[in-house]
């Protein structure tokens, strides 16, 4: 089997851990979960350098990936386990009592993988710009990494760390949008226009890239490498990546009904037929 | 009232209150005007939307422009009902609503759901148990936490009433019902069943807690007073330091740190005029973590055994 039809039986294993664990605990977000698989998957599986044992916070040498928009955690979550930073098994805990799994990633409970608290929204960029800066101070050439949703960039802190990122020519830093168009109370057009959002981007300094499929693993991982090569030339570079919230399953495709939402059991079984089983295995 | 008298009618959430609450003052004032910050349903905000729709903003998840634009607003002569979850209406927001709402006076209801533990699955980072201790401190702040769907109704319809800033903290989940006969005013505590031994202080979600624990120290012998303090800002003084000067022995419940919250407003109170042995339900100085939210309450000290704990402790100490 080559590397890539891995990754891609690896997307479908993420896309039924996803659904497994949300109808588990009756809770979390599965929509913006599913469209960001193809993200997930090519990261950790291709893009960056790291290592998930032992489990470095400063991550001195490494690659460093932050999650800021944190309710998508299921799908971060099944990504770590299956490139190695904990059991797979441990998937089942998720949301549950006593559980290293969070209902937003956290650094409280010691999960490996995860380097920041996230949920509250619009402060995941401002802590990827704090890494990338102690990377420049230390000559270290890897790169930062983080996702931010579409919605979350309402937030005021979004625009200041966009703002700041460019001024101090932040360019070991790949910010990616989910621009998915969706957020919690309706489309983002009507909760909030972002208007002309690679002209804004452009505007405050950053290298724009826009990547039509990002629920296309191919294109995704072409898109994340030709990041790394336009990094280093005095820009922050961000990937306006537009997915589809709730991608894979027909009835949670493409509407914020399904931001945060679990599925009932006739729902849980209609998704995991059309998902289809891998070789990789349940957990 | 006898504690045994005390029954819950059923259960509903404590925001669906107040998202009737804000139906009906909105139909009864066209001054109010609604925002919210892409949580409109979580807030039950939809009923208010759906009627008055030209006087409800969407503002995205831009809390910090949410409550400066209530600060205009409410400049300008509106009376603005902000709506998120308790964690993005305060911490969120500390400065905004310190500078333009409480220091400048404005008549900004930052009205705040999922407070708490019971906020459940979420997690911490949702969680916030530091609310009622940011509000407080507050000058000027009316802070109000009630305990059912029928208070918080109650409530509402009073805030609107009332002109200044408040903050009003409800909750997520279905709860019980018990308060629909009895009275709500602002700044005067709720007697809900005359004791002798204790008084049980109780707000939010921990006053059905409160009564099922007061219930069953009945059964052992143990009368308590227990007083539903849904105003913690401004503190009923004359009721709480009546209710002590007879029990001499006190018990705050709230589901909210120790730190900062409905028991230090109390004990502030005492310490000054009546020092009696007192005993805190609250979470003791942790953040909080997912679960389902009874597990939660369980595990961090909010449960009807850490009351009933708590009153066996204190009336050691009263002996
Ligand atoms: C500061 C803050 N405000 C509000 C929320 C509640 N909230 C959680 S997700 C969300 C919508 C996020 O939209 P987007 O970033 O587009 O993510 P998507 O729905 O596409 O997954 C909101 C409002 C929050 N978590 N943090
Ligand atoms: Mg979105």
């Amino acid at each position: 089997m080559s590397d890539f039809s891995k990754l891609k039986e690896l997307s479908i294993q993420v896309r039924r851990d996803i659904v497994r664990m949300v109808y588990n605990c009756q809770s979390g977000h599965p929509g913006g979960s599913l469209g960001c698989t193809e993200f997930f998957v090519a990261l950790y599986g291709n893009v960056l350098k790291h290592k998930p044992k032992p489990f470095k916070m400063d991550g001195k040498g490494q690659d460093m990936f932050f999650l800021s928009n944190g309710h998508i955690s299921p799908v971060w979550y099944s990504v770590l386990a299956h490139t190695g930073y904990f059991e797979p098994k441990e998937l089942a805990t998720f949301r549950k009592i006593n559980s290293r799994l969070q209902g937003h990633p956290a650094t409280h409970e010691g999960l490996p993988g995860i380097r920041i608290a996230s949920g509250s929204l619009g402060q995941g960029m401002s802590a990827a710009i704090g890494a990338a800066l102690a990377k420049r101070l230390d000559g270290d050439p890897r790169w930062v990494f983080v996702l931010t949703g579409d919605g979350e960039l309402d937030e005021g802190q979004c625009w200041e760390a966009i703002m700041c990122a460019a001024h101090h020519k932040v360019d070991n830093l790949i910010v990616t949008v989910d621009w998915n168009g969706q957020q919690i109370d309706g489309p983002t057009e009507q909760v909030m226009s972002l208007g002309n959002l690679p002209a804004k981007w452009k505007a405050f300094g950053w290298d724009v890239l826009i990547l039509e499929k990002g629920n296309d693993l191919d294109a995704v991982i072409a898109m994340l490498r030709k990041a790394k090569r336009r990094c280093g030339k005095g820009k922050p570079v961000v990937i306006l990546m537009k997915t589809e919230m709730g991608y894979g399953i027909d009835f949670m495709q493409g509407t914020h009904k399904w931001h945060g939402k679990a599925p009932n059991q006739e729902q849980y079984e209609s998704a995991m037929g059309q998902l289809g089983t891998t070789s990789i295995g349940d957990f | 009232m006898n504690i045994n008298d005390i029954k819950s009618t059923g259960t509903k959430a404590t925001r669906d209150g107040f998202g009737q609450g804000l139906l009906e003052a909105g139909r009864q004032n066209p001054n109010i005007v609604g925002l919210t910050a892409d949580l409109m349903e979580s807030l039950q905000m939809q009923h208010f939307h759906k009627e008055f729709p030209e006087r409800f903003f969407q503002v995205g998840i831009a809390e910090a422009n949410m409550i400066g634009i209530a600060a205009g607003l409410a400049t300008a002569g509106k009376i603005p009902f902000t709506g998120t979850f308790a964690n993005f209406s305060t911490g969120r927001v500390y400065d905004q609503i310190r500078q333009s709402v409480a220091y400048s006076h404005k008549n900004v209801k930052i009205c705040a759901s999922h407070a708490g533990v019971t906020l459940g699955e979420d997690g911490a980072t949702h969680q916030i148990l530091e609310d009622i201790g940011m509000m407080r401190m507050l000058p000027g702040m009316v802070v109000i936490n009630p305990c059912d769907y029928h208070q918080t109704k109650a409530a509402t319809l009073a805030i609107a009433e009332y002109h200044g800033p408040v903050y009003l903290r409800f909750g997520r989940p279905a709860w019980a019902m018990f308060t629909e006969n009895l009275p709500f005013e602002i700044g005067k505590a709720l007697l809900l069943a005359s004791g002798t031994d204790v008084t049980i202080f109780a707000t939010g979600h921990l006053v059905w807690t409160s009564i099922e624990a007061a219930q069953e120290l009945a059964a052992q012998g143990i009368s308590c007073e227990v007083i539903n303090i849904h105003t913690i800002k401004p503190l009923d003084e004359a009721a709480i330091l009546d209710s002590v000067s007879k029990t001499r022995a006190v018990v705050v419940a709230e589901e909210h740190q120790r730190n900062g919250g409905l028991g230090d407003a109390i004990a502030n109170l005492l310490v000054h005029k009546l020092p009696v042995p007192m005993e805190y339900v609250g979470v003791n100085d942790s953040f909080g973590e997912s679960g389902k939210p009874v597990e939660l309450l369980d595990k961090y000290g909010l449960g009807k055994k850490d009351v009933v704990w708590a009153v066996k402790d204190v009336l050691d100490r009263k002996k």
